[in-house]
């Protein structure tokens, strides 16, 4: 396990500084600004469901440079999510229907915490919670404690993607990655390597250096 | 989470003698309006490169045409904003079962739901089949043939290219001579660079895509300013899609066309020949009269609906006579290799597949059967992340440095054939949805043939990428596309609708979307799709004028 922390090769890039510019039409303004002033509040999952979703969300996308006020809430869209029982398209044959699945995944990562520590997940440290977490997607689970969902299939497909969806569409996860950022109607104008439009985040150190291939 | 923005999903706008213009932000455009009492000549279920292109040319022969689709009309310069999860308006996100060895994804990967069907979120890339594969059993020794000639494809070819405005490059290595296209090609941008001195590298040939986005103005449209969001709709009508380009010919022509309309199932009436469809429109069930019915849903809509449909005539579902109907359902493997460059690509700017390399195409020298072709990719954040994770089950703080690198990957992916097959199918469940209609439930697995084309692809992408000067490669395994689950063919027991896409059971019931595919092809399918329907048209018309169908 590793935890050096994450440090963006884009710092003081910040999209929303072109909002009033040529790069945002009302539209995305529209969907950004409800995205960014209307955080939903809990309304499915339960008090202590909710709990242990936020400590499985630090785990899988942690924030530790930003404040509570300042970080993004992944947690509150995916219960918006489940509330208004969206749905994707697709209901694999043998897993259960969206709601279900992620209160059963939800209590077999508790089940899982108690198995193998006899305490919550959410006062296990940053490094158990990881090796947890790497436990199930490598499928050494209790299969008891996840009453027929598949454990990897759970955690990639279903937990892993949501938190990424909803991570990666906020403005301060486009600012990390030195994402373009909405843009229209101006799109860009240079489109070779190494060529930037004055509108893109400029590359202010390389990224972190990885370990081989994911 | 679209009701931000505008009412188009929950109000139909194409109503009272107009529709929405396409081309001015909320701006209108005449339409014509049919009563539901009195029989149109054509009812068509969907507007995609099936139902929107018929409906068009059947419009223009002066024909008595309403077009149904499930989804809204969006008026892309002012509904389309540049955010994946407010676009997920534009999938087909209704609950689909899905089984079978290697369940598929629907949604985002191949299904829409908007006026324009599926065309609002392609990928724009225009690519010809080869003209062997419309006779594959016969020739390649796989599959089954087309019931129709290459060259009479190739003809309507130029006009669905001429129709979209393809930007292509003047000489396109594979395949035979082909006349100009009608744009210029783009600029290749970066991503699409790292594709071309990969295959320099190694010795094969690569071109610049042929892509369905404009590179010069056409009529109100600008040309593509390289925004990046096509895959998610453009906002600056730049694409091709059917939504402004044969849906506003259709309108023109007088064609009515009713959005959010679902039609949930085809009348009988006593000799077993189709009267009309039924359809949920605004909280009510209604009826429209119709002499013929055109289904254009695509794999799962169509074959969904004709199953819906039966009737004491046809018990067994719709032109079902023969069994196959929502059989050989295809996609293609969409497998991948990833890698990080030196160089900063920004693959988010520009259409995400300017160059391609369709050699497995051409040369026959593999282990497998069929074909691929493989793209340069530019995946916006979270398409990009969920492929990563859902692939590799990367999490943590490595999560957020992979992601970190996000502005200098490039990777190549494949469109790949898949085998037809008579297990892999559509079928109506046991539950229902709001509607009350039957869940369509999917079965699909790969063959081992399948297996070798995707290993072979990834072998060969990854030799691409390293050449090109890639680090850390890794690869991601996923499909796209729909194909089949409505075999058209020249024999009523192995097929379920002839040449011109007409029942073999019920003479004024027609097929015309991607479902009539024999054998997928190693490329996008909708410019073969939009061709196929040019030919169709053709066809129908000509049986109208001997007063054969009504």
């Amino acid at each position: 396990m590793d935890e050096k922390p994450f440090e963006t090769p884009y710092p003081g890039y910040d999209v929303l500084a072109k909002w009033d510019g040529p790069s945002w039409n009302d539209a995305t303004r529209r969907v950004v600004a409800d995205r960014l002033e209307n955080v939903p509040p809990r309304r499915f999952l339960g008090e202590a469901e909710y709990r242990l979703l936020r400590s499985v969300i630090e785990t899988i996308l942690p924030q530790p440079e930003r404040s509570e006020a300042a970080r993004i809430p992944v947690e509150a869209f995916v219960d918006a999510m489940l509330w208004n029982n969206e749905g994707s398209g697709t209901r694999y044959a043998d897993a259960p229907p969206p709601r279900e699945a992620w209160r059963r995944g939800l209590a077999a990562i508790a089940a899982e915490a108690e198995r193998r520590h006899g305490r919550s997940f959410e006062t296990l440290t940053a490094e158990e919670r990881h090796a947890l977490l790497a436990a199930i997607d490598a499928g050494e689970t209790d299969p008891a404690a996840w009453e027929g969902l598949h454990p990897r299939r759970f955690f990639r497909h279903v937990l892993l993607k949501e938190a990424v969806k909803i991570y990666y569409a906020h403005p301060l996860a486009w600012n990390e990655i030195g994402f373009g950022g909405p843009a229209a109607p101006r799109g860009y104008v240079r489109l070779g390597p190494d060529m930037r439009d004055p509108w893109e985040a400029e590359e202010v150190r390389p990224p972190q250096a990885l370990e081989g291939a994911p | 989470m679209s009701a931000v923005v505008s009412d188009a999903e929950t109000r139909p706008r194409a109503a009272e003698g107009r529709a929405p213009d396409v081309f001015r932000p909320g701006g209108w455009v005449p339409m014509r309006r049919y009563s539901e009492n009195e029989p149109v000549d054509f009812a068509i279920v969907g507007t995609g490169c099936g139902g929107s292109v018929l409906a068009a040319r059947l419009a223009e022969a002066g024909h008595s045409v309403v077009a149904f689709d499930a989804g809204a009309f969006y008026r892309p310069l002012e509904d389309f904003a540049s955010d994946e999860r407010e676009q997920e308006k534009l999938y087909w996100l209704d609950e689909r079962i899905s089984g079978g060895a290697d369940p598929l994804e629907f949604g985002s990967n191949n299904s829409g739901k908007a006026v324009g069907g599926t065309t609002v979120h392609f990928q724009m890339v225009a690519l010809r089949w080869r003209p062997e594969w419309f006779k594959a059993r016969s020739l390649l020794g796989y599959g089954h043939d087309w019931p129709v000639d290459w060259r009479e494809m190739w003809h309507y070819y130029d006009l669905a290219e001429d129709a979209m405005k393809i930007a292509g490059p003047v000489r396109y290595p594979w395949g035979p001579p082909r006349g100009r296209y009608p744009y210029r090609e783009h600029e290749l941008s970066a991503s699409a660079l790292v594709l071309a001195r990969g295959c320099e590298a190694l010795g094969t040939a690569w071109a610049p895509t042929p892509t369905a986005s404009l590179s010069a103005p056409r009529g109100l449209a600008h040309p593509c300013v390289y925004r990046g969001f096509c895959k998610i709709g453009c906002a600056t009508n730049a694409k091709q899609s059917m939504l402004v380009t044969f849906v506003p010919r259709a309108l023109a022509a007088g064609a009515e066309i009713r959005d959010l309309a679902m039609v949930g199932r085809i009348e009988t009436g006593r000799d077993g020949r189709v009267t009309g469809v039924r359809y949920h429109r605004s909280g009510a069930w209604r009826l429209q009269k119709a002499r013929a019915v055109i289904v254009a849903g695509y794999s799962i809509e169509t074959p969904r609906l004709l199953l819906h449909s039966a009737c004491p005539a046809h018990p067994d579902g719709l032109a079902n006579s023969s069994g196959l109907v929502g059989t050989n359902l295809m996609v293609h493997s969409n497998h991948a290799v990833w890698g990080v460059m030196e160089e900063e690509i920004r693959w988010y700017k520009g259409p995400p597949s300017l160059a391609v390399c369709e050699r497995w195409n051409y040369d026959d020298d593999k282990d497998f059967d069929g074909g691929y072709a493989f793209m340069s990719q530019g995946p916006l954040p979270t398409d990009f992340a969920t492929a990563l994770v859902s692939n590799e089950g990367v999490f943590g703080h490595r999560l957020r440095r992979w992601m970190g690198h996000y502005n200098h990957m490039a990777g190549l992916k494949i469109v790949g054939e898949t085998q037809a097959r008579d297990e892999n199918r559509v079928e109506l469940s046991e539950e229902t949805d709001a509607l009350g209609l039957p869940v369509p439930k999917v079965t699909f697995g790969y063959c081992d043939n399948d297996r070798r084309l995707f290993t072979h692809a990834q072998r060969f992408m990854r030799a691409v990428l390293d050449a090109a000067g890639g680090r850390d490669l890794y690869e991601t395994a996923d499909t796209a596309h729909l194909m089949g689950g409505c075999r058209m063919g020249v024999d009523p027991a192995s097929s379920v609708v002839n040449a011109d896409g007409r029942s073999w059971d019920i003479d004024n019931l027609f097929v015309c979307d991607g479902s009539l595919f024999p054998t997928g092809g190693g490329v996008n399918p909708s410019l073969t799709i939009v061709a196929n329907s040019l030919r169709i048209a053709e066809r129908i018309k000509a049986l109208a004028r001997r007063g054969e169908i009504g």
